[in-house]
Protein backbone atom coordinates (compact mmCIF):
# COMPACT_ATOMS: atom_id res chain seq x y z
CA UNK A 1 0.00 0.00 0.00
CA UNK A 2 1.59 3.28 -0.76
CA UNK A 3 1.93 5.90 1.41
CA UNK A 4 -0.81 8.16 -0.28
CA UNK A 5 -3.60 5.37 -0.45
CA UNK A 6 -2.37 5.38 3.45
CA UNK A 7 -3.11 9.19 3.94
CA UNK A 8 -6.70 8.82 1.69
CA UNK A 9 -8.01 5.94 3.99
CA UNK A 10 -6.71 7.99 7.39
CA UNK A 11 -8.85 11.06 6.17
CA UNK A 12 -11.82 8.56 5.37
CA UNK A 13 -11.60 7.15 8.50
CA UNK A 14 -11.21 10.39 10.36
CA UNK A 15 -14.25 12.07 8.20
CA UNK A 16 -16.20 8.61 9.26
CA UNK A 17 -15.62 8.78 12.99
CA UNK A 18 -16.27 12.40 13.61
CA UNK A 19 -19.49 12.25 11.38
CA UNK A 20 -20.84 9.35 13.48
CA UNK A 21 -19.52 10.82 17.00
CA UNK A 22 -21.57 13.95 16.17
CA UNK A 23 -24.24 12.18 14.84
CA UNK A 24 -24.56 9.98 17.99
CA UNK A 25 -24.05 13.34 20.05
CA UNK A 26 -26.60 15.72 18.13
CA UNK A 27 -29.18 12.70 18.64
CA UNK A 28 -28.44 12.05 22.51
CA UNK A 29 -29.26 15.68 22.99
CA UNK A 30 -31.95 16.52 20.23
CA UNK A 31 -34.37 17.44 23.00
CA UNK A 32 -31.99 20.06 24.28
CA UNK A 33 -31.41 21.14 20.84
CA UNK A 34 -34.76 22.04 20.47
CA UNK A 35 -35.13 25.91 20.92
CA UNK A 36 -39.25 25.73 21.81
CA UNK A 37 -41.64 23.31 22.66
CA UNK A 38 -45.24 23.42 20.85
CA UNK A 39 -48.29 23.78 22.95
CA UNK A 40 -49.04 20.48 22.27
CA UNK A 41 -45.65 18.83 23.67
CA UNK A 42 -46.55 20.88 26.57
CA UNK A 43 -50.49 19.95 27.23
CA UNK A 44 -49.53 16.21 26.53
CA UNK A 45 -47.32 16.64 29.58
CA UNK A 46 -43.57 15.93 27.67
CA UNK A 47 -42.59 19.48 29.72
CA UNK A 48 -42.29 19.26 33.52
CA UNK A 49 -45.38 20.90 35.11
CA UNK A 50 -43.79 24.61 35.97
CA UNK A 51 -40.48 24.41 34.26
CA UNK A 52 -39.30 27.31 32.58
CA UNK A 53 -39.38 26.48 28.76
CA UNK A 54 -39.81 28.34 25.34
CA UNK A 55 -43.22 28.08 24.08
CA UNK A 56 -43.47 28.25 19.85
CA UNK A 57 -46.60 28.75 18.21
CA UNK A 58 -48.88 30.88 15.71
CA UNK A 59 -51.11 33.52 17.46
CA UNK A 60 -54.43 32.95 16.79
CA UNK A 61 -56.66 35.51 14.93
CA UNK A 62 -58.66 37.44 16.68
CA UNK A 63 -57.30 36.91 20.72
CA UNK A 64 -55.16 39.29 21.14
CA UNK A 65 -56.45 41.10 23.92
CA UNK A 66 -54.43 44.47 25.14
CA UNK A 67 -55.41 46.13 28.71
CA UNK A 68 -55.38 50.11 27.91
CA UNK A 69 -53.10 52.13 29.60
CA UNK A 70 -50.34 49.42 30.36
CA UNK A 71 -48.37 46.92 28.18
CA UNK A 72 -50.27 44.04 29.68
CA UNK A 73 -51.78 41.62 26.80
CA UNK A 74 -52.64 38.48 26.30
CA UNK A 75 -53.24 36.43 23.05
CA UNK A 76 -53.47 32.23 22.55
CA UNK A 77 -50.77 30.46 20.88
CA UNK A 78 -51.57 27.27 19.06
CA UNK A 79 -50.29 24.89 16.89
CA UNK A 80 -53.18 24.00 15.18
CA UNK A 81 -53.84 21.18 17.64
CA UNK A 82 -53.95 22.65 20.95
CA UNK A 83 -54.19 26.25 22.25
CA UNK A 84 -52.05 27.92 25.38
CA UNK A 85 -53.40 31.14 26.56
CA UNK A 86 -50.71 33.31 27.06
CA UNK A 87 -49.94 36.91 29.50
CA UNK A 88 -46.96 39.41 28.92
CA UNK A 89 -46.33 42.50 30.64
CA UNK A 90 -43.41 44.54 28.26
CA UNK A 91 -42.33 45.40 24.82
CA UNK A 92 -43.08 43.30 21.78
CA UNK A 93 -41.15 42.85 18.48
CA UNK A 94 -41.98 44.13 14.97
CA UNK A 95 -43.08 41.21 13.87
CA UNK A 96 -45.72 40.47 16.43
CA UNK A 97 -49.30 40.23 14.68
CA UNK A 98 -52.12 37.98 14.54
CA UNK A 99 -51.31 34.85 12.94
CA UNK A 100 -47.46 35.72 13.05
CA UNK A 101 -45.51 32.94 14.69
CA UNK A 102 -43.68 33.57 17.79
CA UNK A 103 -41.94 31.98 20.42
CA UNK A 104 -42.32 33.06 24.80
CA UNK A 105 -40.32 32.51 27.25
CA UNK A 106 -41.72 31.79 30.51
CA UNK A 107 -43.42 28.96 32.51
CA UNK A 108 -46.76 27.46 32.55
CA UNK A 109 -49.23 28.84 35.74
CA UNK A 110 -51.30 27.03 38.06
CA UNK A 111 -54.88 28.62 35.89
CA UNK A 112 -53.09 27.09 32.63
CA UNK A 113 -52.26 30.68 31.46
CA UNK A 114 -49.04 31.14 30.22
CA UNK A 115 -46.87 33.50 32.22
CA UNK A 116 -44.18 34.89 29.58
CA UNK A 117 -40.81 37.13 30.58
CA UNK A 118 -40.06 37.52 26.77
CA UNK A 119 -41.91 37.33 23.48
CA UNK A 120 -39.58 36.25 20.54
CA UNK A 121 -41.23 36.79 16.66
CA UNK A 122 -40.30 34.27 14.52
CA UNK A 123 -40.06 35.20 10.89
CA UNK A 124 -40.68 32.91 7.66
CA UNK A 125 -38.92 32.23 5.03
CA UNK A 126 -41.11 34.26 2.67
CA UNK A 127 -40.56 37.81 0.97
CA UNK A 128 -42.52 39.44 -0.98
CA UNK A 129 -43.60 43.49 -1.92
CA UNK A 130 -46.57 44.40 -0.35
CA UNK A 131 -48.52 44.94 -3.62
CA UNK A 132 -48.22 41.54 -4.18
CA UNK A 133 -48.82 40.16 -0.47
CA UNK A 134 -52.06 42.74 -0.86
CA UNK A 135 -53.25 40.00 -3.59
CA UNK A 136 -53.07 37.10 -1.60
CA UNK A 137 -55.68 38.19 1.42
CA UNK A 138 -53.96 34.85 3.57
CA UNK A 139 -50.77 34.19 3.39
CA UNK A 140 -50.05 30.68 4.04
CA UNK A 141 -49.24 30.41 7.67
CA UNK A 142 -45.76 28.41 7.76
CA UNK A 143 -46.36 25.90 11.38
CA UNK A 144 -43.62 26.86 13.36
CA UNK B 1 -5.12 20.99 -14.90
CA UNK B 2 -1.62 19.11 -13.41
CA UNK B 3 0.61 22.32 -14.85
CA UNK B 4 -1.72 24.56 -13.26
CA UNK B 5 -0.24 23.28 -9.88
CA UNK B 6 2.82 23.89 -10.56
CA UNK B 7 3.68 26.77 -7.92
CA UNK B 8 4.97 29.19 -10.93
CA UNK B 9 2.11 28.14 -13.29
CA UNK B 10 -0.17 29.57 -10.77
CA UNK B 11 1.12 32.02 -9.82
CA UNK B 12 1.72 33.34 -13.57
CA UNK B 13 -2.09 32.07 -14.63
CA UNK B 14 -3.80 33.79 -11.43
CA UNK B 15 -1.98 37.17 -12.08
CA UNK B 16 -3.68 36.88 -15.69
CA UNK B 17 -7.02 36.72 -14.36
CA UNK B 18 -7.06 38.68 -10.81
CA UNK B 19 -7.64 41.87 -12.27
CA UNK B 20 -10.48 40.76 -14.68
CA UNK B 21 -12.20 39.13 -11.43
CA UNK B 22 -11.63 42.31 -9.47
CA UNK B 23 -13.39 44.51 -12.00
CA UNK B 24 -16.03 42.22 -12.19
CA UNK B 25 -16.49 41.81 -8.34
CA UNK B 26 -16.53 45.42 -7.91
CA UNK B 27 -19.38 46.29 -10.77
CA UNK B 28 -21.86 42.98 -8.91
CA UNK B 29 -21.12 45.07 -5.69
CA UNK B 30 -22.17 48.37 -7.07
CA UNK B 31 -24.85 47.13 -9.30
CA UNK B 32 -26.74 44.58 -6.22
CA UNK B 33 -26.23 47.22 -3.60
CA UNK B 34 -27.82 49.67 -5.85
CA UNK B 35 -30.43 47.25 -6.61
CA UNK B 36 -31.20 45.70 -3.45
CA UNK B 37 -31.09 49.00 -1.29
CA UNK B 38 -33.00 51.64 -3.86
CA UNK B 39 -34.83 49.57 -6.67
CA UNK B 40 -36.31 46.59 -4.97
CA UNK B 41 -39.44 46.81 -3.18
CA UNK B 42 -39.77 46.68 0.53
CA UNK B 43 -41.22 43.71 2.15
CA UNK B 44 -45.06 42.96 2.62
CA UNK B 45 -43.92 42.29 6.37
CA UNK B 46 -40.31 43.41 7.50
CA UNK B 47 -40.62 46.87 5.66
CA UNK B 48 -36.95 48.21 5.06
CA UNK B 49 -35.61 46.56 7.40
CA UNK B 50 -35.18 43.01 5.67
CA UNK B 51 -33.08 44.45 2.90
CA UNK B 52 -29.73 43.30 5.59
CA UNK B 53 -30.19 40.18 4.05
CA UNK B 54 -28.23 41.61 0.39
CA UNK B 55 -25.65 41.31 2.86
CA UNK B 56 -26.38 38.67 5.67
CA UNK B 57 -27.55 35.69 3.10
CA UNK B 58 -24.54 35.97 0.76
CA UNK B 59 -21.62 36.32 3.27
CA UNK B 60 -23.79 33.60 5.18
CA UNK B 61 -23.28 31.46 2.16
CA UNK B 62 -20.13 31.67 1.77
CA UNK B 63 -19.09 31.80 4.97
CA UNK B 64 -20.08 27.61 4.61
CA UNK B 65 -18.76 27.95 0.71
CA UNK B 66 -14.66 28.88 1.93
CA UNK B 67 -14.76 26.48 4.65
CA UNK B 68 -15.86 23.73 2.06
CA UNK B 69 -13.24 25.52 0.22
CA UNK B 70 -10.42 24.93 2.73
CA UNK B 71 -11.32 21.73 4.05
CA UNK B 72 -11.03 20.11 0.34
CA UNK B 73 -8.15 21.93 -0.37
CA UNK B 74 -6.39 20.97 2.93
CA UNK B 75 -7.45 17.82 2.03
CA UNK B 76 -5.97 17.30 -1.13
CA UNK B 77 -2.34 19.07 0.42
CA UNK B 78 -2.82 16.10 2.96
CA UNK B 79 -3.11 13.31 0.77
CA UNK B 80 -1.27 14.57 -2.42
CA UNK B 81 1.46 17.06 -0.96
CA UNK B 82 0.61 19.54 -3.58
CA UNK B 83 1.81 22.98 -2.67
CA UNK B 84 -0.73 24.91 -4.17
CA UNK B 85 -3.61 23.35 -2.13
CA UNK B 86 -1.68 23.67 0.49
CA UNK B 87 -1.41 27.63 0.03
CA UNK B 88 -5.14 27.98 -0.98
CA UNK B 89 -6.05 26.35 2.19
CA UNK B 90 -3.71 28.49 4.00
CA UNK B 91 -5.28 31.95 2.36
CA UNK B 92 -8.47 30.99 2.64
CA UNK B 93 -9.32 31.16 6.64
CA UNK B 94 -8.59 34.57 7.24
CA UNK B 95 -11.46 35.45 4.23
CA UNK B 96 -13.95 32.56 5.80
CA UNK B 97 -13.09 34.52 9.28
CA UNK B 98 -14.66 37.31 8.01
CA UNK B 99 -17.61 36.77 5.98
CA UNK B 100 -18.83 34.25 9.13
CA UNK B 101 -18.29 37.26 11.57
CA UNK B 102 -19.85 39.71 9.41
CA UNK B 103 -22.81 36.74 9.04
CA UNK B 104 -23.28 36.93 13.10
CA UNK B 105 -23.33 40.82 13.00
CA UNK B 106 -26.09 41.47 10.41
CA UNK B 107 -28.32 38.83 11.70
CA UNK B 108 -27.79 40.34 15.39
CA UNK B 109 -28.35 43.86 14.04
CA UNK B 110 -31.59 42.68 12.32
CA UNK B 111 -32.65 39.84 14.91
CA UNK B 112 -32.62 43.05 17.34
CA UNK B 113 -35.42 44.82 15.84
CA UNK B 114 -37.95 41.57 14.38
CA UNK B 115 -37.18 38.66 16.66
CA UNK B 116 -36.96 41.27 19.57
CA UNK B 117 -33.40 39.95 20.48
CA UNK B 118 -29.74 40.30 19.55
CA UNK B 119 -29.04 36.65 19.94
CA UNK B 120 -30.63 33.59 21.24
CA UNK B 121 -28.71 30.14 21.63
CA UNK B 122 -30.91 28.30 18.89
CA UNK B 123 -29.38 25.17 16.89
CA UNK B 124 -28.42 27.83 13.70
CA UNK B 125 -26.81 30.28 15.34
CA UNK B 126 -25.01 28.27 17.98
CA UNK B 127 -23.88 25.99 14.92
CA UNK B 128 -22.23 29.34 12.88
CA UNK B 129 -20.79 30.94 16.20
CA UNK B 130 -18.80 27.59 16.23
CA UNK B 131 -17.72 28.00 12.53
CA UNK B 132 -16.30 31.06 13.25
CA UNK B 133 -14.31 29.74 16.30
CA UNK B 134 -13.56 26.76 13.63
CA UNK B 135 -12.07 29.29 12.05
CA UNK B 136 -10.16 31.20 14.25
CA UNK B 137 -8.81 27.75 15.91
CA UNK B 138 -7.64 26.69 12.53
CA UNK B 139 -5.79 30.31 12.11
CA UNK B 140 -4.57 29.78 15.76
CA UNK B 141 -3.21 26.27 15.08
CA UNK B 142 -1.23 26.96 12.01
CA UNK B 143 0.42 30.19 13.57
CA UNK B 144 1.62 27.56 16.45
CA UNK B 145 3.88 25.40 14.48
CA UNK B 146 7.01 26.83 12.90
CA UNK B 147 7.65 24.92 9.53
CA UNK B 148 4.61 26.36 7.49
CA UNK B 149 4.41 23.08 5.55
CA UNK B 150 3.46 21.03 8.69
CA UNK B 151 1.46 23.92 10.00
CA UNK B 152 -0.95 23.85 7.22
CA UNK B 153 -1.14 19.84 7.34
CA UNK B 154 -2.10 19.97 10.81
CA UNK B 155 -4.67 22.75 10.29
CA UNK B 156 -5.92 20.57 7.75
CA UNK B 157 -6.66 18.03 10.09
CA UNK B 158 -8.56 20.43 12.53
CA UNK B 159 -10.31 21.66 9.19
CA UNK B 160 -11.39 18.54 8.03
CA UNK B 161 -12.73 17.41 11.48
CA UNK B 162 -14.87 20.68 11.65
CA UNK B 163 -16.20 20.03 8.74
CA UNK B 164 -18.91 17.60 9.86
CA UNK B 165 -20.28 21.41 11.40
CA UNK B 166 -21.44 22.43 7.36
CA UNK B 167 -24.14 20.08 7.20
CA UNK B 168 -25.24 20.63 10.96
CA UNK B 169 -25.12 24.53 10.16
CA UNK B 170 -27.21 23.71 6.65
CA UNK B 171 -29.67 21.91 8.26
CA UNK B 172 -30.36 22.73 11.62
CA UNK B 173 -33.36 25.05 10.64
CA UNK B 174 -34.76 21.79 9.49
CA UNK B 175 -33.61 19.05 12.22
CA UNK B 176 -34.89 20.93 15.28
CA UNK B 177 -36.95 23.72 15.89
CA UNK B 178 -35.20 26.90 15.83
CA UNK B 179 -36.18 30.52 15.77
CA UNK B 180 -34.23 31.23 12.84
CA UNK B 181 -36.47 31.06 9.35
CA UNK B 182 -35.99 27.81 7.07
CA UNK B 183 -34.00 28.07 3.73
CA UNK B 184 -35.85 30.57 1.60
CA UNK B 185 -33.77 30.09 -1.76
CA UNK B 186 -31.22 27.14 -1.26
CA UNK B 187 -34.19 24.27 -1.08
CA UNK B 188 -35.93 21.74 -3.15
CA UNK B 189 -38.94 23.48 -4.75
CA UNK B 190 -39.09 27.50 -6.12
CA UNK B 191 -37.37 29.86 -3.46
CA UNK B 192 -39.78 31.67 -1.37
CA UNK B 193 -38.83 34.94 -2.09
CA UNK B 194 -40.60 37.74 -4.99
CA UNK B 195 -38.48 37.90 -8.06
CA UNK B 196 -37.67 41.22 -7.85
CA UNK B 197 -35.48 40.31 -4.28
CA UNK B 198 -34.14 37.17 -5.30
CA UNK B 199 -32.61 38.80 -8.55
CA UNK B 200 -30.42 41.59 -6.30
CA UNK B 201 -29.93 39.00 -4.18
CA UNK B 202 -28.33 36.86 -6.61
CA UNK B 203 -25.70 39.63 -7.82
CA UNK B 204 -24.59 40.21 -4.01
CA UNK B 205 -24.26 36.87 -4.14
CA UNK B 206 -21.87 36.68 -7.40
CA UNK B 207 -20.21 39.74 -5.82
CA UNK B 208 -19.39 38.15 -2.57
CA UNK B 209 -18.29 35.05 -4.49
CA UNK B 210 -16.20 37.18 -7.00
CA UNK B 211 -14.47 39.09 -3.72
CA UNK B 212 -13.39 35.94 -2.34
CA UNK B 213 -11.90 34.52 -5.40
CA UNK B 214 -10.16 38.19 -5.83
CA UNK B 215 -8.76 37.99 -1.83
CA UNK B 216 -7.99 34.46 -2.36
CA UNK B 217 -5.75 35.17 -5.59
CA UNK B 218 -3.82 38.20 -3.90
CA UNK B 219 -3.51 36.11 -1.09
CA UNK B 220 -2.25 32.96 -2.10
CA UNK B 221 0.18 34.30 -4.79
CA UNK B 222 1.89 35.72 -1.46
CA UNK B 223 1.76 33.38 0.49
CA UNK B 224 3.49 31.39 -2.82
CA UNK B 225 6.03 33.53 -3.18
CA UNK B 226 7.19 33.26 0.66
CA UNK B 227 7.10 29.90 0.94
CA UNK B 228 9.00 29.42 -2.47
CA UNK B 229 11.43 32.48 -2.12
CA UNK B 230 14.45 29.50 -2.11
CA UNK B 231 13.01 28.30 -5.70
CA UNK B 232 14.84 29.91 -8.76
CA UNK B 233 11.42 30.61 -10.03
CA UNK B 234 10.78 33.44 -7.54
CA UNK B 235 13.82 35.30 -8.49
CA UNK B 236 13.14 34.91 -12.13
CA UNK B 237 9.22 36.08 -12.23
CA UNK B 238 10.28 39.11 -9.23
CA UNK B 239 12.82 40.42 -11.61
CA UNK B 240 10.55 40.05 -14.22
CA UNK B 241 11.83 37.40 -16.30
CA UNK B 242 8.56 35.32 -16.45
Amino acid sequence: MTPRRQRIIAITLILAGVSAAAALGLTALSSNILFFYTPTQLLSGEVPPAAAIRLGGLVTKGSVKRTPDSLKISFDLTDQQHTVRVRYEGLLPDLFREGQGIVAQGRLAADRVFNANEVLAKHDENYMPPELAAHLPKVKDTAP
Amino acid sequence: MQQLLAPKNFYLWSGRWLRPVAWATGLCTLTGLYWGLVVAPPDYQQGDSYRIMFVHVPSAWMSLFVYAVMAGAGAVALVWRIKVAEVVASASAPIGAAFTALALMTGSLWGKPMWGTWWVWDARLTSELLLLFLYLGYMALEQAIEDRRTATRAAAVLALVGAVDLPIIHYSVEWWHTLHQAPTVTRFGAPAIHGSMLAPLLVMALAFFGYYVSLLLVRARCELLERERTNPWVGEVCRGIP
